[in-house]
């Protein structure tokens, strides 16, 4: 196996992240996202195992109204399939593409699997009950100077550093 | 004026969808190239071992912000057409609150966590699938929780607006507060190298 590349100049690939920012602002008048994605796949599941539902519900609602009514005819789904090609590019590239458990040395298997489900659940919930994640928030809103973005983003690293010593153990 | 393209009409919905993948290959590229597919390396930003997620979010928040005052002051790009989120402010400082523990629990954000994913990383399958369960108890619990989701709207509200200052003077005072943000994320990385 090919030894990992070291990652990029963190100011470089901020740089770089910035103008595909840009880029996004200009072409289309509007930034990045993840979760919005995310939730278009989510109401397009819940679409098919009962559509009255997804009508009824104007959460998934607003996921549906798009040009064909398909919520994945949606720009941020293209988008984030846009996120897995250049990922995977960037991975393969770098030597970094491999079937691994992401931890800390003292951490199991099953403990950070019950911390990534739990965790990734809070992240869910939290990026829909703040309209956004750290994509469509913190970094688009964040540049657009919005203010609800900006109390996001503060929110976000105040309480991550308040619980982090919690799950320290799952990291070092 | 001659941006944004898409909102002044010079391209259909389908071009639209097309440059959405090119723009998230980009978007992918440089989270992967950050070293972003790795929760352990996102996670040290919380034991200030690491601080690339600052030095990333900072410069990539600083480049677009910096490049949107400047296209616009050169009259290139029309601001008013670019979409700006609605402020609610007690929602999203909530939800951010929510964000944060899950963030230093899971190890991923949305977007890396797909970077995760597709890069291999199991706990980054396993993140994804929680945030979208996450979704789906919102959704189901959206009946009872939109009242509080739509409250304090505050509608498109900029930090000039708050400050009662220039967009110009913001934009500095954010490149000042980043510059020595930057100053102070080398220093502490300095230390905790000579400390091991």
């Amino acid at each position: 196996m090919r030894t990992p590349k070291p990652y990029l100049n963190p100011y470089l690939a901020g740089i770089g992240l910035g103008l595909v920012l840009l880029s996004a602002l200009v072409v289309m008048g509007r930034g990045l996202g993840a979760s919005g994605a995310l939730s278009s796949v989510v109401t397009f599941g819940v679409n098919i195992v009962a559509p009255s539902h997804t009508q009824s519900n104007t959460f998934y609602k607003e996921y549906l109204s798009t040009p064909t009514g398909n919520p994945l005819n949606d720009w941020l789904v293209f988008e984030i399939a846009g996120v897995l090609i250049g990922g995977l590019i960037s991975g393969l590239l770098s030597g970094r593409v491999r079937r691994t458990v992401d931890k800390g040395m003292r951490a199991t298997n099953i403990a950070r699997f019950v911390y990534a489900f739990s965790g990734g659940l809070l992240v869910g919930i939290g990026s829909k009950l703040a309209r956004g994640c750290t994509s469509g928030q913190a970094l688009t809103g964040g540049a657009l100077l919005s203010v609800g973005s900006w109390v996001f983003m503060i929110a976000v690293f105040a309480s991550a550093y308040a619980v982090a010593f919690l799950f320290r153990k799952q990291w070092m | 004026m001659h941006a944004p393209f898409y909102q002044l009409g010079l391209f259909n919905n389908d071009t639209a969808l097309f440059l959405a993948v090119v723009i998230g290959i980009g978007f992918g590229f440089f989270l992967e190239q950050a070293g972003f597919g790795s929760s352990v390396k996102l996670a040290q930003q919380f034991y200030l071992r690491d601080l690339t997620v600052f030095k990333v979010m900072f410069s990539a928040i600083i480049t677009a912000m910096l490049g949107l005052f400047w296209l616009s002051w050169l009259g290139f790009i029309d601001l008013s057409l670019v979409r700006i989120l609605p402020t609610y402010l007690v929602p999203q400082l909530v939800g951010g609150l929510l964000f944060g523990v899950g963030f230093v629990m899971g190890g991923y954000c949305p977007g890396t966590c797909c970077v995760a994913a597709v890069t291999g990383k199991m706990d980054g399958w396993i993140h994804l699938l929680g945030m979208i369960s996450g979704i789906i108890v919102f959704g189901e619990l959206f009946p009872l929780i939109s009242d509080f989701y739509s409250s304090t709207p505050l509608g498109e509200l900029t930090l000039q607006q708050v400050f009662n200052l220039s967009h110009g003077s913001v934009v500095l005072l954010i490149v000042l507060v980043a510059l020595a943000g930057y100053y102070g994320a080398e220093k502490l990385e300095a230390r905790h190298r000579s400390m091991r």
